[in-house]
């Protein structure tokens, strides 16, 4: 080890697998402290806000649901929000349980995708799900039947799992029939089973021990558990704005190597989006059972390990279950499939909780619905900070692993966040150098 | 067929024979991918019969080349991956596209009919980090590539049926005609003419199911053009039903935009 104290080491993942979107990370040690940390993110930028600008209001919710096939509901989502704010208008009623309801498809669907196929692999020291499925191939199938009942909840609401195709600013094109959402009943009541059983399965992992002291932000959605909507920011130090004053108070800087934007918070520095925030801030709005799954799984009422957000996020789907069926077992099919959108001229804002966290949107439209501007804050260009920090604090704690190993950790450190370098772009490689 | 026990045992009669298949990433926003993931019923199957070489969002796991089978998702964007999409060609028996960004550009080709340093601008404070082409453009238009696969997102029914077409040595039985003749199959009455709503059914490629007069609304072209698209008809009965010139730019200069057949009827509306 003497050697090492006076040169450089780089630990680095040019191409980090089991995330959404090309990223890396590069870590650079000197005598086993941490010289520099970066998430890379070398997804090639797309320019959204770009091409947005002259197209209409209309187009928003299809355009913008290219920037993600992992999450392209809550794209959907905050954009129909900003737009609607802008005219005035409010989806409410059974038109938005139906939005709710499409979203915690989408809550199924990736979160289960995330725990099952692409996170637990590196607790279980497997490379993927495949794998996984060799040696447990119950807990596969378990988890594949989960991630079709979400893909359904979407086919059968917005039209396909990928790009729905049913969503527009005013509610929908139309909406399904009572029945249609009847007969997803039986496997929604399984499917909540399952995600019970899931957290009970998550909870017994073994946890890498790191403790951060995070400002967690996500939405507040007035008594709600915060998925599809939700008019104000919050965080655990006390931030309380309405969405419209997200700029005054979240800077994004342009770093060199990445091609996402780091977002902060003015005051404070790096906040953490997503699941461990929404549990952290709203915890007591979950249902009874994902509650009491929480606390049987042994989860403290503000969970500061990020490796445990695992357990989290299976307890999100015990919920999202749970909302399903108490959407559908209020539905009503409305009258009209959407409310008329006058669009009016000015700036728009709307944010909803992706799977991974808080996604804002703002638009500024002219006086014909064309759009003149557009700004997209997505989830992990927000945690990407956060994301650094905890690799950083990790290898401080754990310079003495073997290299690999703590490459290992630190890619699992990346993945605890969910990361979609594909939204995050406008995002990721890890490298690790020791001097 | 138990998958699990399928994928069991053609794992251990097949172990070191299977065919080998790589996923690759360009610009794209990974649906493609993820539809693959979506064959819940059918993946573990698949992974019995293949060998997954690469598949950097499902495994960590990566085997160098060469592959009998490669799918390729996302676009052209960057001078690396115009370098990098040959490596993988020399690489792979047979390549595959897979969906509008790999098969057209994407969304992300409406850059070509913008202004570049424009678009980096309005989204990055520090344009000297990005480095970036001015144009986004199908995987065809770098390298030969033995089938197209459009959609945006892809039909994984269709995805399946060309993997396993290759894997059994003949070509993929994907219908070429347009998603007017879905909804003509499926009875759906047509929204152009019951409603007067303006649709890319006649010129679009079939494999969506006609999901869009489904659901009642007209088709925006997401699996990109068709074969001959009479894209000139097209635009005159929208123009009939009122469209202008923007709503005509608009629709032909969309998720498909730079497919050559859209990228033609477009210019005529700028």
């Amino acid at each position: 080890m003497s050697d090492t104290a006076t040169k450089t080491k780089t630990i680095r993942t040019d191409y980090l697998a089991r995330v959404e979107g090309e990223g890396g990370m590069r870590v650079r040690m000197r005598g086993g402290k941490v010289l520099d940390v970066q998430l890379k993110i070398y997804e090639p930028p797309r320019f959204f806000e770009a091409f947005l600008r002259g197209r209409q209001f209309s187009e928003a919710p299809d355009i913008t649901a290219r920037i993600c096939g992992i999450c392209p509901v809550a794209y959907q989502m905050s954009s129909c929000l900003a737009m609607e704010s802008l005219a005035g208008a409010e989806v409410s009623g059974q038109l938005r349980a139906l939005r709710r309801l499409l979203y915690c498809g989408e809550w199924i669907e990736s979160h289960t995708l995330h725990i099952f196929m692409l996170h637990a692999p590196d607790f279980l020291g497997v490379a993927s799900a495949v794998e996984l499925a060799k040696i447990n191939p119950e807990l596969v199938e378990t988890a594949l039947r989960l991630k079709k009942i979400g893909n359904e909840v979407m086919r059968v609401v917005g039209g396909r799992e990928v790009h729905p195709i049913n969503v527009k600013v005013g509610g929908w094109y139309k909406t399904p029939s009572r029945a249609q959402l009847e007969a997803l009943v039986p496997d929604l009541e399984w499917a909540k089973a399952a995600s019970l059983e899931a957290v009970r399965v998550v909870a017994g992992l073994e946890f890498p021990v790191l403790e951060q002291d995070y400002e967690f932000v996500a939405l507040d959605a007035d008594g709600e558990y915060p998925i599809d909507r939700g008019a104000r920011l919050v965080s655990t130090r006390g931030l309380d704005i309405p969405i419209a004053e997200f700029f005054d108070h979240v800077v994004e800087e342009h770093v060199e190597h990445s091609n996402a934007l780091h977002a902060r918070l003015l005051e404070r520095g790096a906040y953490l989006v997503g699941p461990l925030a929404r549990f952290a801030l709203h915890r007591g709005l979950l249902s009874p059972d994902a509650l009491a799954a929480a606390d049987e799984a042994g989860l403290e009422p503000v969970v500061r390990n990020p490796f445990k957000s695992i357990v989290v996020r299976a307890v999100e789907l015990v919920h999202a279950c749970d909302e399903a069926l108490r959407l559908i077992a209020a539905y009503e099919e409305p009258p009209e499939p959407a409310v008329e959108i006058v669009p009016q001229p000015g700036w728009g804002h709307g944010a909803s909780e992706a799977p991974r966290g808080v996604l804002y949107h703002r638009y500024r439209l002219g006086t014909g619905g064309e759009i003149l501007d557009a700004k997209i804050v997505p989830p992990t260009s927000q945690n990407q900070r956060s994301i650094e920090e905890d690799l950083f604090a990790f290898v401080t704690a754990h310079a003495a692993l073997p290299e690999e190993e703590l490459r290992l950790r630190c890619e699992q450190a990346i993945r605890n966040y969910d990361p979609c370098i594909s939204c995050a772009t406008h995002f990721l490689t890890l490298e690790v150098e020791r001097e | 067929m138990s998958a699990k026990n399928g994928h069991r045992g053609k794992h251990k009669v097949l172990n070191g024979t299977r065919p080998r298949l790589a996923v690759w990433k360009f610009s794209s926003c990974d649906g493609c991918q993820l539809s693959l993931l979506d064959c819940e019923d059918e993946l573990l199957a698949v992974a019995g019969a293949v060998e997954i070489a690469y598949f950097l969002e499902a495994s960590s796991a990566t085997a160098k080349g060469p592959y009998d089978l490669t799918l390729v998702e996302g676009s052209i964007t960057t001078p690396h991956d115009a370098e990098r999409i040959h490596e993988i060609r020399r690489a792979s028996k047979f390549l595959v596209s897979i969906g509008a960004c790999a098969t057209s550009g994407g969304i992300q080709a409406l850059r070509n009919f913008g202004n570049v340093p424009d678009f980096i601008s309005a989204v990055y404070a520090q344009p000297q980090y990005i480095t970036t082409l001015r144009t986004s453009t199908a995987i065809a238009d770098h390298v030969k590539v033995d089938f197209e696969l459009q959609g945006c997102p892809i039909n994984k029914a269709q995805l399946l049926e060309v993997v396993g077409a290759f894997l059994a040595g003949r070509r993929p039985n994907i219908p070429a005609h347009s998603v007017c003749v879905e909804c003509k199959r499926a009875g759906v009455p047509c929204v152009m003419v019951s409603k007067g709503v303006p649709c890319l059914g006649p010129v679009t490629h079939a494999g969506c199911g006609a999901l869009c007069p489904l659901y009642a609304r007209g088709c925006f072209g997401c699996f990109g053009p068709m074969e001959q698209a009479n894209t000139e008809a097209l635009a005159a009965h929208w123009a009939e039903l009122g469209a202008d010139r923007q709503k005509l730019l608009h629709a032909f200069r969309g998720i498909t935009g730079n497919a050559p057949e859209f990228r033609r009827q477009a210019t005529f509306h700028e």
